[in-house]
């Protein structure tokens, strides 16, 4: 048994040690906004925070989470209002939508680290995202105003 | 692996097909008044109380919702916000009260010129205008029927505004909710005006998605997502050569593993059925498996492109013909050849394929994200042996789609069913990244032949284009739609339509078989169209000593929109003005799926050959737009698309085995080399015409041509290779 918690909550799992993370997300506990996309950390549809680091689960064995706190993209705020959210949806950034979650879940990491990221920043940052629909320059423009977002926000 | 063949078996009659395109592309929103709806709409109803159900494409609750069925499928092109648009229009509700709903599979439903319920071709939003606008207004026009007569008046002095409506003279208003119930008992009106275009609230405007919020906090839901009570899910081991079939196997250590509880061949391979995705994949890595590879154990990329290319210097079906081109070749004062090719591509969606089945006795109940919805539910009563009235298929959303899941073998959704007919408990199908990779139904590899000729002043007065690619409607239901006289429009579209004022013009075809099965990608035949046409008229401008941009003009002369395109997309990319050492542009345009692009590249090359595409504008045509944030979005999204294939993809076979499996050998543009993005609309009182395609096209040759003006060498392959461009 398997014990850490997801988004505030206590869960405890049987799955086999060495299984990916993102399979006890979405098979076991069936939250399903953490994508599967090749399995190989090569294309970032499966990023989770554990203990608030960006991880692939798709390669990170759920032996990993052990007490740990890990965040889905469900989790990173009750209603739809972090800054990114917000962002995403003023400059509608989504297509299919399927990669989104784990493009949010890499540039909040990106945005609590450096609150202010340039376009190099936001490069390194994101380039282990893959979108197939091409919403990169618009992942770009949202995040640059996420940031404005959070600036406002703790300025007040 | 079965090969194109499959959906030949299907059980529809293909006259019958054929008869209801006409009819329907022919005539005028039939569908919308035929009996299927009620059963349609009755299989939708959800709301607490009776609501208003004018016809299968809107019902409005007597809370004011006003519900919107949507019977093309949302796959990242918007039409989950812009078919809500067009309807709500007419019904000139308010916007906030909108929702949306994938339709289930029914004749009401089916495409309005293809006459199958299906998702493609661009052509949702062109298909649709009047049918949806035509919707909005019948519902509007029964809710101010009913209002009218409680007040005892008029309907001509009565109007409707954001979901009210409103009797003016008298001041007089009622809620479309407080309506819906005395609405429902009006007749459907015969005659339905439209709104005059100068009116319009929604349409042309930059309406905010009704999908995305949900695609930021993780409840958007994708076929991936489904899970249903009691769910087994399953992989499938398949032949890795095309064509071949399973001699025998060996499952006692995949059964061994906690979690696999089933291992079953099925026509396509041998499926492990587990608890869940994990044990099932470790499960399918243990078995052993004997194949016959067939004739395709053989297969070899650089044999066919040996093959393709003597090919292409031998004549083939002609597809056009004009003038007279061999006497004005042999007559040019100057003449230039050159070949182009293009690999097999995989469509490589973010969301790998994947089917929900809970098949019952006398009943199938199917999830997952389709282009494709008619041919799959008959393919899955087939395999089923049920009706098709007995197999219901859910939409849901599609984690992209480009073509792969409208497939012409319903190969994801048969397989799923065979599955679950062992399964014995609902079971979801799933693919892995490498499963999609190696699992065919490629865009076509081609090889195109060219030879123009030109004048004394340098213009083209002859033109003889010859192309070689698998056909990908033979064999296929849309075979005797798509062929005529040997010769696959999806082949030769972009080429035989060129719109170029060249005096003789000559295209023609070879589609030589082959067992990799190939199909419909983003674009489709103007994938390579698009970049040979363009490639080799940039070859034939500076043959010729003119400025690209310049020739293009004067070929444009008979072709206003495309000219004004590529004039809006040179301006603002400040074509001619000086650029820093080292950079270089390349210009493109292209007609498809009914709408104009013009695209300008800009770029550098490092002296290890590494590319840099810095800079793409693009100007676009598409007649009226719904949405112009979306029509932006789409064409953006396809520069990055044909981005990708330009510079990084390719799919090549060796001894029959595909040679790529994942995102480290099909490598897609990533954020760091995605170039900045301008998108210039066009305004235009046109029919609405794609956008989920034309964007695509000519990024490829935008680019190939702006190395050809920095290095004087052009671009004859895709994927464009460091190696094809470091300094001599």
């Amino acid at each position: 048994m398997i014990s850490f918690t997801v988004n505030g909550k206590s869960v405890s799992v049987q799955d086999p040690p060495s299984t990916p993370l993102l399979w006890v997300i979405r098979d076991s506990l069936k939250l399903t906004g953490t994508k599967y996309g090749c399995g190989m950390a090569l294309c970032g549809a499966c990023t989770v925070h554990i203990d608030g680091e960006a991880v692939r689960s798709c390669v990170a064995p759920v032996s990993r989470a052990e007490g740990k706190k890990i965040t889905t993209i469900e989790g990173i705020s009750p209603d739809i209002t972090h800054p990114l959210q917000e962002a995403w949806i003023e400059i509608e950034v989504p297509q299919c939508g399927y990669c989104q979650s784990g493009q949010i879940m890499s540039a909040a990491v990106l945005l609590r680290e450096n609150p202010k990221p340039t376009d190099e920043d936001i490069d390194e940052a994101m380039s282990g995202n893959i979108c197939r629909c091409g919403t990169y320059p618009r992942i770009r423009r949202a995040i640059h105003r996420a940031a404005e977002i959070q600036a406002q926000r703790s300025a007040k | 692996m079965t090969v194109g063949a499959a959906s030949t078996d299907v059980d529809l009659k293909r006259r019958d097909f054929l008869k209801t395109g006409v009819t329907l592309g022919g005539g005028l929103l039939i569908s919308a008044y035929i009996p299927q709806w009620n059963e349609a709409s009755a299989a939708t109803l959800s709301d607490p109380t009776d609501p208003f159900v004018p016809n299968a494409f809107v019902r409005i609750g007597t809370d004011g919702s006003v519900t919107v069925i949507a019977n093309h499928s949302e796959m990242g092109q918007g039409v989950y916000t812009s078919l809500p648009m067009m309807l709500a229009e007419d019904l000139d509700c308010d916007w906030s009260k909108v929702r949306v709903e994938p339709a289930p599979v029914a004749a009401a439903y089916n495409h309005s010129v293809y006459g199958i319920q299906m998702t493609g071709g661009s052509t949702t939003t062109t298909s649709e205008y009047e049918r949806f606008r035509k919707m909005g207004a019948m519902a509007r026009l029964m809710l101010i029927a009913a209002a009218a007569q409680s007040w005892a008046v008029d309907p001509q002095t009565c109007h409707a505004e954001k979901s009210y409506v409103i009797h003016a003279p008298s001041g007089k208003r009622a809620s479309f909710g407080s309506l819906a119930d005395a609405a429902s008992k009006q007749t459907p009106p015969t005659d339905i005006p439209l709104k005059d275009p100068k009116d319009f609230t929604l349409i042309g405007k930059p309406i905010h998605r009704l999908d995305t919020p949900s695609k930021t906090n993780g409840t958007a839901q994708f076929g991936l997502d489904v899970y249903v009570p009691g769910m087994l899910t399953a992989v499938v081991a398949r032949a890795p050569v095309f064509g071949g079939k399973v001699v025998s196997f060996n499952a006692e250590k995949t059964r061994a593993v906690p979690g696999v509880l089933n291992v079953v061949q099925v026509p396509s391979g041998v499926a492990v059925i587990a608890t869940g995705f994990w044990a099932a994949k470790l499960g399918r890595e243990k078995l052993d498996i004997t194949w016959d590879d067939g004739p395709g154990k053989d297969l070899s990329s650089a044999a066919l492109r040996k093959q393709y290319a003597e090919t292409s210097r031998t004549p083939g079906i002609v597809a056009r013909k004009v003038g007279d081109p061999a006497t004005a070749l042999a007559s040019a004062a100057k003449k230039v050849t050159a070949e182009y090719e293009v690999p097999y591509l995989a469509h490589a969606m973010m969301e790998p394929l994947n089917t929900v089945v809970d098949l019952r006795d006398d009943r199938c109940e199917i999830w997952t994200g389709t282009q494709f919805e008619t041919m799959d539910r008959m393919a899955a009563a087939k395999v089923a042996g049920l009706k098709p009235e007995q197999v219901t298929l859910h939409t849901t959303l599609l984690g992209g789609g480009f073509g792969r899941r409208a497939n012409p073998a319903c190969d994801f959704v048969s397989e799923a069913v065979a599955v679950a007919k062992v399964a014995k408990a609902p079971v979801k199908v799933v693919w892995t990244r490498e499963d999609d990779i190696h699992g065919g139904w490629y865009r076509p590899m081609w090889y195109d032949h060219f030879e123009a000729g030109l004048d004394a002043q340098g213009n083209p007065v002859a033109w003889t284009h010859t192309i070689v690619g698998q056909s990908i409607m033979a064999g296929t239901l849309f075979e005797e739609f798509g062929i005529k006289n040997g010769v696959d429009s999806a082949s030769v579209e972009g080429a035989a339509d060129i719109i170029y004022a060249i005096p003789n013009i000559q295209v023609d075809l070879h589609s030589p078989k082959s067992l990799v099965p190939v199909q419909w990608w983003r674009s489709v035949g103007h994938s390579h169209t698009g970049f040979s046409v363009e490639t080799f008229l940039d070859e034939v401008a500076h043959a010729g000593g003119k400025d690209p941009y310049q020739l293009r003009r004067i070929l444009l002369e008979n072709q206003p929109r495309m000219l004004a395109v590529l004039d809006l997309a040179a301006k603002k990319a400040n074509w001619g003005a000086p650029l820093p050492p080292g950079r270089a542009r390349g210009i493109a345009g292209h007609f498809s799926f009914d709408s104009y692009v013009a695209q300008v590249a800009e770029i550098s090359i490092e002296n290890d050959g590494t590319l840099h595409v810095h800079k793409i504008v693009a100007a676009v045509d598409c007649g009226r737009v719904i949405n112009p944030d979306t029509v932006k979005a789409q064409i953006e999204g396809g520069i990055v698309f044909g981005l990708t294939a330009a510079l990084k993809t390719e799919i090549t076979l060796e001894n029959g085995r595909v040679q790529q499996s994942n995102f480290n050998n099909y490598p897609m543009v990533r954020m760091f080399d995605s170039p900045e993005i301008e998108v210039y609309i066009v305004e235009s009182n046109e029919r609405p015409t794609g956008v989920g395609e034309p964007g695509v096209p000519p990024v490829a040759p935008a680019v190939a041509n702006a190395i050809l003006a920095l290095t004087g060498k052009p671009i004859r392959r895709l994927p464009i290779k460091p190696e094809d461009l470091r300094a001599a």
